[in-house]
């Protein structure tokens, strides 16, 4: 990371402020401003989960349960008590995350590595089946219409703009987390856990710590998709959003804070481009995934990284540079 | 709930139990020797049911061809997972996270093809000739086609652990597990073993599959659940355990057979709490070995 300005943070954050600020001004139709808004919430959702994927190197495939609540936690608010109980039901949805997040967190830190993946997609799935099932208060497969914020914020524009701003003050917060001695320690805690331990660092309740920091913001970007999309639907719980989330973060680079960022708008893109031509988008994200897996490993960010540093070596003449890149590089 | 009842109940439990072992003992195996987490292996038990229900329905086969013909193609289709993908991710930094990410990948494709050839609607079989009737025991009416499978799963455990403990390939499969570089040093072939332990045990979620198209309709949807179900059990019994798989797959079974009947609408919920009160008192599984809880 180094004390160096960033570049690619220096544009992230203009990108983030300017581009996505001034689209409102360019007259752009209520659908478009739809997709700007998913991209948001989607980068947001994508940077939370990496924040345990790529930094901590505990890969949960069941951030959607989090994702989920903060929907349903919107949801029921507006569904039993009333329209007006749109933003009360999105601080209840964060309490219920902190609440939930720590004790699923306390069960399933316990275990690491592929356990611990297999773990939060269980309970993950067990969420969803609790929602699908519970028809008389969840709505189960009908999902809830009609989530509509109230008063000013009912405004599209309004509501875009406050997306805008609660998506750039939680990947601010992100930041500064992976930027704080806590973030040193989460790096520490992928690379070498045991050592962690010897330092007289507590690697459970780092572990503990950082999951309910993910869930919270996954929670929240849950809940202001709702009043995007003004519906809300079980399949936000389904496995198939978790595996979505991680696909945005390994599309972008899951080495480096922004991949993610980056991998969700392009993924958000590419289902608004290809989703509507195929029925069978499953079979072409897989495909995708198969091919960044195996080819492109370190995502868009990582990769151009890493063409960078080659082109900066090959033009200095100095082959060191190659190592500068490395995120989740091959071992050579 | 009068004891023929229960004992009814209890044998439709144990049916389930074998297919689920099925599935899930080539599930621990795969992880056992390769350190492979399959998450696709569900789908090798969908593309199994798919391919005795084309066997027999299209080409008018005996059911028993079909089993093999599914036990075979979901082999193959396995081995050739393994050999043109997976193997190019082994030793890659944080493979863990990739291979699940590969075998993710694989469910997706896996199910979209098989929607594309057969489509999305429910497809069944009947069940074999000679299987259709039901035997009585103290007169209590169960179904021959159940006990059948119940002793094919039993015929399976036993080969299985004779095959594992009492043969050659069975030893350098169990050697592979412990330690792979030393097993290459010793002139053994680590990369064919690792394809053809992955072709065995797609073949047992293939067969599984076939046995179980007969009970259950065919759908593209169930290799996620049954996918779902199969980690429930390794969670239960401790991963890359075989004996574990055995008993997580006893109690699940058993567990959902009775929950279908006391608590319908929540059945499919009562798995997931038998694995929440599992990792409570026994985070790393009933029968794990002691390491795995550790880093």
């Amino acid at each position: 990371m180094g004390n160096r300005i960033n570049y690619g943070e220096v544009v992230f954050w203009a990108v983030l402020f300017l581009g996505f600020g001034i689209i409102p001004l360019l007259k752009a139709t209520s659908y478009q401003m739809m997709l700007a808004s998913h991209c948001l919430l989607w980068g947001l959702f994508a940077v939370a989960f990496n924040m345990l994927w790529g930094i901590t190197g505990m890969l949960s495939f069941g951030q959607a349960l989090y994702y989920g609540l903060g929907a349903y936690g919107v949801g029921l608010m507006v569904r039993h008590v009333g329209a007006g109980w749109f933003l009360p039901g999105l601080g209840l949805g964060l309490v219920a995350s902190v609440i939930l997040s720590v004790i699923v967190g306390l069960l399933i830190i316990r275990v690491s590595g592929v356990f611990f993946t297999v773990l939060t997609l269980a309970f993950g799935q067990l969420a969803w089946q609790i929602t699908f099932r519970w028809y008389d208060f969840t709505g189960g497969d009908d999902g809830i219409q009609g989530i509509i914020a109230p008063g000013f914020l009912s405004n599209r524009i309004v509501y875009y703009y406050a997306t805008l701003i609660v998506v750039i003050a939680s990947i601010w917060f992100l930041r500064r987390v992976s930027r704080s001695p806590m973030g040193v320690l989460l790096r520490c805690i992928r690379q070498n856990p045991t050592r962690v331990a010897f330092v007289g660092q507590s690697v459970r309740f780092t572990q503990l710590r950082i999951y309910v920091i993910s869930s919270f913001f996954c929670t929240l970007a849950g809940g202001l998709m709702a009043g995007v999309d003004n519906s809300i639907h079980t399949d936000m719980l389904y496995w198939t959003t978790s595996g979505e989330v991680i696909l945005m973060s390994v599309l972008g680079g899951i080495g480096q804070f922004f991949g993610p960022f980056l991998g969700a708008g392009v993924f958000v893109v590419i289902q608004d481009v290809v989703g509507a031509k195929t029925e069978y988008w499953p079979l072409f994200i897989g495909v995708l995934m198969m091919v960044i897996v195996l080819l492109f490993p370190r995502g868009l960010v990582g990769e151009f990284q890493a063409l960078r540093a080659r082109l900066k070596s090959l033009t200095q003449g100095n082959r060191g540079a190659d190592e500068t890149a490395s995120g989740t590089a091959k071992p050579a | 709930m009068d004891i023929s009842f229960i004992i009814v109940q209890f044998v439709s439990g144990l049916t389930m139990a074998t297919l689920l072992f099925l599935v899930a003992s080539g599930l621990t195996l795969i992880f056992g020797v390769g350190n492979v987490f399959n998450f696709a292996h569900g789908s090798f038990y969908m593309l199994g049911a798919y391919l005795a229900y084309q066997t027999v329905s299209a080409w008018y086969s005996n059911f028993w061809v079909a089993a093999f013909v599914a036990c075979l193609g979901a082999g193959i289709v396995g081995m050739l997972a393994e050999f043109l993908f997976l193997r190019r991710i082994y030793g890659r930094a944080e493979e863990g996270g990739f291979q699940i990410l590969l075998t993710y990948s694989f469910i997706l494709v896996i199910d979209d093809i098989v929607k594309i050839i057969w489509g999305s609607e429910y497809k069944s079989i009947l069940r074999p000739s000679g299987l259709r009737g039901s035997a009585e025991v103290l007169g209590i009416t169960i179904p021959t086609y159940n006990l059948a499978i119940i002793g094919f799963g039993l015929a399976v455990v036993i080969l299985a652990w004779l095959v594992l403990t009492r043969t050659r390939p069975g030893r350098i499969a169990r050697a592979t597990a412990i330690d792979r570089e030393m097993m290459a040093t010793m002139g053994v072939n680590v990369p064919l073993t690792m394809t053809l332990v992955f072709g065995i045990a797609t073949a047992l979620g293939g067969f599984a599959g076939a046995l179980a198209a007969p009970l259950r309709s065919v759908t593209p949807g169930a290799g996620i659940e049954v996918i779902i179900d199969s980690l429930i059990v390794v969670v239960i019994g401790g991963m890359g355990n075989f004996w574990g798989a055995w008993l997580g797959s006893l109690i699940l079974g058993e567990v959902i057979a009775f929950a279908v009947v006391i608590v319908p609408e929540w059945a499919s919920v009562v798995s997931y709490v038998v694995m929440v009160l599992v990792l409570i008192f026994k985070p790393e599984g009933l029968f794990a070995p002691r390491s795995v809880g550790k880093v």
